[in-house]
Parts: structure tokens; sequence; C-alpha cells
């Protein structure tokens, strides 16, 4: 069955992508990657240090996957240009996750600076992908911005309380024409699985894996549960009811 | 609005009372919260609250995993000058202490800044003594723009300064300001800062305030634990923490737990603060403030601090020296406090990564 998942053009080989922070070690980043076979990788352009020889991060993260810098840091629009200018400058590649925070406290994105900086950096070219609040209008306007993607949380970011917000996704997901990427909250490789059998895209998770007992077991277990998800949301599962649906029907003495 | 009225509208009494007269059944009810108000701080800080580290200690380590995962930011003091014209009873640099003064001129700046950037480190800590007059506001700036050129991240820690002042700090690269409070009890401030700018209490707590105005990125704050009781000056830290927090959601704020240590003139703390006290200020206030940064520099020995990995702690000094001149050991003169960790910067990462942390050099970059 031909279910690819295209994101500007692009063929994303795996649907659970994986953030790079938190990690005891970038040894151990790196073992998690390798384990969960993730395509797509985050990386906080603030975290690189190009010029160490034993500290850049980028060095421990595999050649096949596409390294998205996010612009973690940003307190609004102008600072989350920048800051994908700068990671251009650097080498990295055309993929930007935009995170714009300006509450410390809950860390829960701006959305409206969030539109203003798609717009800008989409047209320069970026292939952006905005990290967000789900909500309808925003999610619509990012799109007519230029955005690749769009990735809503599930719960506040770190929070591991899997999908709060699930009701708002499944309306991207119906009214949005573009791969839903639920980002944030997600706590358990039972909650990707649920996400994706709702109909997202993929699934992108960094706390849940880098702080759990074993970070690389961890990333396979939800790259598992991200693909058996996807399998059930594509073999079109039944209903869920309140009453027990009896299999002799009420009215098979119709026939 | 400041925070000056948040603390003048606390009532001591009741405080104190609270502090003292804790029950278990409200220490067990607080710690099955999810989200602490300033009440539940305060019972957590309690001398009963003593008895329950264990719990506390739990539930910090595992909100601290959550929210800044299994990393420790490391960064390095630099002393710019010692010349100071306060006089807090308690430091090696006031006023009267017969010590060899020194401010680096630019070209020692530069050294100094190699020496410590060649450890690696990449976030730094630029102080001075308190002097308008000897390291005015110009100078400062004029070693901001040498000290960025070899760190992703300059802080400050220097006397309190006016909104555009620090404004001109912020546009000149600075993207923390640290500033101690040092205690937040009126009357025993006013009695161990003898004379200097330092005696205007107010001005000094307003300052982090003015600087989140002036759009500071980052705010560290704390008070010197051992000049009055650690309880009360830690209640306030947290309370004036999430004052900024609340007023100021864009900026990230940090609390620091200087403890009081020997230095030059032998200064010994009225209230002595204990490690296990030192423990519960910290537990305390991860478990008030999932979120704040906490800071624990090399006043503390090798061996508390690796301790304290895990318990909240989230960014440490290493490879500290609180001399000027001290990184270029070309200049001899006095620290401002003993330094009781004297691992090295490789030293400090490899004990953080036998904890099981990973010792993070950049998290910033000048944009």
């Amino acid at each position: 069955m031909d279910d690819k998942l295209i994101i500007a053009g692009h063929e994303i080989k795996n649907r659970f992508m994986l953030g790079t922070g938190k990690f005891s070690s970038n040894e151990m980043m790196k073992a998690s990657l390798e384990s969960s076979g993730a395509h797509i990788v985050t990386v906080a352009l603030r975290r690189v240090d190009i010029k160490s020889k034993n500290e850049n991060i980028l060095k421990f993260i595999p050649e096949s996957c596409i390294i998205m810098t996010n612009t973690s840091g940003a307190r609004n629009a102008d600072e989350a240009v920048r800051i994908a200018r700068l990671a251009q400058a650097m080498g990295c590649s055309e993929w930007i996750k935009i995170e714009v925070i300006n509450d410390n406290k809950h860390l829960l994105p701006d959305n409206l600076e969030t539109i203003r900086a798609t717009e800008i950096l989409a047209k320069e070219g970026f292939i952006v992908m905005p990290y967000c609040n789900p909500d309808l209008y925003d999610a619509r306007r990012l799109k007519n911005a230029g955005a690749a993607s769009i990735m809503p949380l599930g719960a506040p970011i770190g929070t591991n309380k899997g999908l709060k917000t699930k009701e708002l996704i499944k309306i991207l997901i119906e009214e949005i024409d573009l791969p839903i990427v639920v980002d944030a909250g997600i706590g358990r490789p039972s909650h990707a699985a649920e996400a994706m059998e709702l109909g997202a895209s993929a699934v992108l998770v960094n706390t849940a894996v880098s702080v759990a007992e074993n970070p690389v077991l961890m990333a396979e277990a939800f790259a598992l549960a991200v693909k058996a998800g996807r399998y059930a949301y594509n073999s079109g599962p039944g209903a869920i009811r309140d009453t027990a649906d009896s299999s002799s029907p009420l009215t098979g003495f119709l026939r | 609005m400041s925070f000056y009225r948040t603390l003048k509208d606390r009532e001591d009494k009741y405080i104190d009372e609270k502090l003292r007269g804790i029950t278990e059944q409200e220490i067990y009810h607080v710690l099955e919260k999810e989200i602490l108000d300033e009440k539940d701080f305060l019972v957590i800080l309690s001398e009963k609250a003593e008895d329950y580290l264990e719990t506390m200690a739990k539930r910090a380590n595992e909100l601290t995993l959550k929210n800044f995962g299994r990393v420790i930011h490391l960064y390095s003091p630099l002393y710019l000058s010692n010349f100071c014209d306060n006089e807090c009873v308690y430091c090696g640099f006031k006023h009267s202490n017969a010590i060899t003064r020194k401010k680096l001129c630019l070209e020692e700046v530069e050294l100094e800044a190699k020496a410590v950037a060649a450890t690696e480190i990449l976030h730094l800590l630029a102080l001075t003594g308190e002097s308008r007059k000897e390291t005015p506001v110009s100078y400062i700036k004029d070693c901001v723009n040498i000290l960025k050129k070899h760190f992703s991240s300059v802080s400050i820690e220097i006397y309190p300064l006016q909104q555009e002042e620090y404004a001109e700090f912020v546009l000149c690269g600075v993207d923390g300001l640290t500033i101690y409070q040092e205690t937040y009890d009126e009357n025993t401030y006013q009695k161990i800062h003898l004379k200097g700018l330092k005696k205007d209490f107010q001005f000094r707590m307003d300052a982090p305030e003015r600087a989140c105005n002036a759009q500071m990125r980052s705010v560290n704050i704390g008070a010197l634990l051992g000049l009055s009781d650690f309880r009360k000056d830690v209640y306030f830290t947290g309370l004036h923490a999430s004052y900024i927090q609340s007023k100021f959601p864009g900026t990230e704020v940090g609390v620091s737990f200087p403890r009081i240590q020997p230095q030059t003139g032998n200064f010994l703390p009225a209230n002595p603060v204990s490690d296990k006290q030192l423990v519960q200020a910290i537990l305390a206030v991860r478990l008030f403030m999932p979120r704040a940064a906490i800071n624990i520099s090399t006043r503390e020995n090798s061996a508390l601090r690796k301790n304290l990995i895990g318990l909240g702690v989230t960014r440490m000094s290493a490879g500290s020296r609180t001399e000027v001149g001290g990184y270029t050991a070309s200049i001899k003169t006095e620290g401002q406090f003993e330094v009781n960790d004297n691992s090295s910067v490789a030293q400090a990462k490899e004990m953080i990564s036998l904890k099981g942390y990973q010792p993070v050099m950049k998290d910033w970059l000048m944009i």
C-alpha cells in the first residue's frame, strides 16, 4: 500500500521524529536516533557549536537524517527569523521548526508571532514547520503563510500528559490540507499511537525519550507505536461505542 | 509596582507561625499537590518539613528532568575589578579591606577571556566590585565588547543600574543579569551594609525588574544564606522569582543559593546554614517553581555539588577563580570568596557525566 509521508516534496521515511535536547550525553542521543530510525531530527541552534571538536551536536546525528533546526529561544517573530537566517549562514539545511515562546513558565507557543515568522521565512525559501497551539484559524493562517506542515502541541511541552488537545487536533487533521505533526506533550508510546490512529501524519517527541531510564529502548518503542498507530489508521478501525454492539443484528429478520 | 510592596505586605508574624508550627498533615497535603502556591511554599520551607526531604527530593528530581532533562549548564565567572565603594561586613571586597585593588585593562580582559575560553566554557559571568567611579558603565561595556568575541553568552553581576543602562548592556549583547538582594530582612540588611550606594535596599530590590523592562533575557537572583533566617530569605527569594516570572513571562528566571563561606576578614555568619538546610531550600524552590533555573557555584565543594545534581540544580559554575586576573595568574589579588570546589572545567564535566548528566557548554547564541 502506498502510504508515503511527503513534506514540501520530500519523502519522509519515518513518521516518528525526534528532538535532540535533554539527553544525558550526545552518545545516548545518537544511539536513540539510530534505534528509532527517525528521519527528521530537530536541533536547537542555540545548542550548536560547530567550532567544537568534542561538543558539536551535529556530528552525532546520522547522515541519513534531515536536520531541522529549531528557533528555541526566540521570543518573537524577528528573533525566530534571525535564528533561521543564522542557521542558514552556518550551513544548516532549509528545514526550520519555528518555535516562538515568550512565556517561560508555561512554554506555550505564541501563534501570532509564529505566523509572522512563517510568512517571512517561507518566502525566503525555508521549509517551515511551525510549532503552535492547535487553533483552526491560526492553522489556516499558517497554511496561507506557506507552512510545509502544522505542528500542534498535544499538551504543554515536557509534561508527558498525552493528547490533551485531542479534539482540536482532530479538527486540524480534518480541515487542514497539510501534514499534521503532533509535537510536545506526548509522554508514552501509547499517546503517540493514539495521535497516529486519529490521522496525524507524524509525531515529534523529545522529553519522553531523553529522560526515560533507557532512552534507546524508549525511542524504538515510540517508533513502533507510531508505525502501529499509522497501520491502525489506514486499516479503518471500528467506531468506539458506549453500548455493546450485538453481532446478531436486531433488525436481521427484515432480510 | 515593585516587589518591595509584596515584601512589606507579608506579615512576619504569620510567616514565623507557619515556619515553626506546621503539622505533618499540612506537609502531606502540600506534597500531594501538582501546583504549589506561596502558602504551600512556606509549608515545605518549615522546620518540620526537614523530615520530608526524601519525598521532596523525588518530586524535585522528576520536575527537573521533565523541564530541563539530564543536563547541567556550565559557566565561569570573570572578575573585572575588585574596587568597591560599599561596606558589606561579610564581603572580601569591602571598601575598608586592605587588599590589593585591581581593575583589568582591556588587554588583560582579552587575556583572561582567552584563558577561560581555552577551557571550552562558552557562558561567562562578568563581575565587578560595586564602584561606579572605578568601573563605570562605559568601562564594563568595553569589556563586554571584548568578551562577546569569545563567548556565546555574557551575563553581568555588577552594581544595580538604571533601566536605560540595562538597555545599553542588552544592546551591547549582554543576555543575563545576576544580582543578589543578600537578605530580604530590611533591618538586617541595613545593619550589615554599613555604607555606600548599596544601603538603598529598594533600589537594589527593583534592579531585576528594571532589567526585565530593558528586555534582559535572563535574570538570576538570590539571598546570601547565613546573613539572616535562611527560611525567610529563601521564601522571599522564591516569591521575588515568582513575581518576576509572572510579570515578565518572556524572561528566564533563575535562583542561586550562595552560602556564606569564610573569606578575607573572617566574617562568621550569624545564622549558619547546614547542608541539609541548603538542600531543603533548593528542593522547596524547585517544587514551587518547576521552570526556574537553579544555580550552584563553587562556593560549595565538589562532593556536595555532585550530590546536588538531580535535586533541582540546572546550572553550575566551573573552574572558577574569584580573584581579579585569576585565570592568567599574572596578577595576585584576593578572591571575593573562597572557592571550595577547585576542580578544573574538565574535571567538573567528568563529574557531571559520571552522574549520568550531560555537561552543556553552549545553550545560547547572540542573535
